[in-house]
């Protein structure tokens, strides 16, 4: 149907829809009042339990594990589709573009500010990556800010690094090896006679590194799978530019 | 319900509004970053500072990434084409 | 009649979620449309948000608050951080599709793109 005609047809029924949601909202429990019980049982719990002082990330990665497994999962898919839908065949003859000119230079102060940028990125990374269980933060986390210091490579103009980092086959191992391992904890607390994910290691003591068994472990796992998934999807998005051939129609 | 919380809700409601209507692709991208960060902000206050942490790394950083990334790449296949169109006419 | 002001939460959740949705609905660029279904996805991080919030309750964060305090919970937003992450791998994945349409077809509008060609 005519535009025109398609957004009266929609406000109409958005409309109907947007009135029934506020006055169906009246009707909830007075905002502010959660009464419970299973997030004042897991607040109360998971201290003692599991030795690990941030309760978001025990549910995440212990008692709701397999959840979180899931969700992997469909990060892994995604980039799977995403690479099989960016990719180019081997045997496709391509025909070499002219590589588009930047019309202005790069300003020596981007450059300048980069690299101190990029030490600062790496550090902080790899921190909030080994302390997911004591404060926020955590295996994603850490794999979103690491796998933003290749493009801050990019942007600086330096494709060539760029391009030896995030096209290596090694990040694809990576991505595979971290969503795979994260699995095979999973069948490690089965092959002991435990139920699937359970918490099997050493809790250690609360507030230290290395503390909360299993939840240290597939934290850093998360946080390798999701470093390498967001430069496979950044270089599948980039590789013609870069690279500058485009396979002919 | 205190004020500072109801007017960062009513932040969000109108950024959310300008994210939608703007129509120029490149201008959106950034208006969805601010976004980002004042969703950021919301979790914030309002007791969620792991996923305010997300938030930050996925809707500022990286979602506004990716689709400049496809933009780019959709501006670059564009240029080659009528670049081809140039040299075979 | 609850106060309006306790309300306010599901009421911004509701507006974003048509504002979204009114997005989608008149786009003229695929592109603006998976960003308008970014704020559609925002809108259910305001609601679990509001349900989750108990007023006067501490993050659920016990590194340097004992653990007995009362604090806002935190099953929802795990919940939450599962949503985030789905909507950046969903938003990656639409604009592979978008990408590959643009090469096809040369265009990025959705009232063109309507016909499929096998």
């Amino acid at each position: 149907m005519r535009e025109k005609v398609r957004t009266r047809v929609f406000f109409i029924f958005g409309g109907i829809f947007l009135f029934f949601f506020c006055y169906s909202a009246i009707d909830l429990p007075p905002w502010g009042s959660y009464r419970g019980p299973y997030g004042d049982v897991i607040a109360r719990v998971s201290v003692y339990e599991r030795h690990a002082t941030d309760s978001v990330n025990a549910i995440n990665y212990d008692y709701r594990a397999f959840d979180t497994l899931g969700e992997e999962f469909i990060l892994f898919a995604a980039v799977l589709g995403v690479m099989m839908l960016l990719r180019r065949d081997e045997d496709e003859s391509t025909r070499d573009v002219v590589k588009v000119e930047d019309r202005h230079p790069l300003s020596t102060t981007v450059r300048a500010a980069a690299m101190p940028a990029i030490a600062l990125t790496v550090v902080f990374g790899f921190y909030i990556g080994l302390h997911g269980q004591l404060t926020p933060g955590g295996g994603f986390q850490a794999g979103v800010i690491l796998a933003s210091v290749p493009f801050l490579l990019y942007v600086c103009e330096n494709t060539e690094s760029f391009r030896r980092i995030t096209s290596h086959t090694t990040v694809e191992a990576i991505e595979a090896l971290g969503a795979g391992s994260y699995a095979l904890i999973g069948l490690a607390s089965l092959v002991l006679g435990m139920p699937f994910l359970s918490n099997f290691l050493p809790l250690g003591t609360t507030g230290g590194v290395f503390s909360s068994g299993t939840i240290a472990l597939i934290s850093a796992c998360i946080g390798l799978e999701v470093t390498a998934a967001f430069l496979l999807v950044g270089y599948a998005y980039l590789e013609e530019i870069i690279t500058g051939e485009i396979p002919e129609d | 319900m205190t004020w500072i919380g109801a007017g960062l809700l009513l932040l969000v409601a109108v950024t959310g509004f300008g994210v939608v209507r703007t129509r120029d692709v490149t201008s959106q991208v950034i208006a969805l970053s601010f976004y980002g960060v004042l969703m950021a902000l919301v979790f914030f206050f309002f007791q969620a500072p792991d996923v305010a942490l997300s938030q930050i790394t996925v809707g500022a950083v990286a979602l506004p990434l990716m689709v400049m990334l496809a933009i780019s790449r959709m501006k670059f296949r564009t240029a080659a084409r009528e670049n081809k169109g140039e040299r075979d006419a | 009649m609850p106060n309006a002001l306790h309300l306010f939460p599901y009421f911004v959740s509701g507006w974003l979620f048509f504002c979204g949705l009114y997005g989608l609905v008149t786009s003229r660029h695929l592109v603006h449309s998976v960003m308008c279904l970014a704020v559609l996805q925002s809108s259910t991080y305001t609601l679990l948000l509001g349900i989750g919030y108990r007023v006067g309750g501490a993050a659920p964060i016990f590194a340097d608050i004992p653990p007995g305090t009362v604090t806002v919970d935190p099953i929802v937003q795990a919940l939450m951080l599962t949503d985030v992450v789905v909507e950046a791998v969903v938003v990656a994945l639409l604009l592979a599709m978008v990408v590959k349409a643009h090469e096809k077809s040369g265009t990025v509008s959705p009232d063109e793109l309507r016909t499929l060609r096998g």
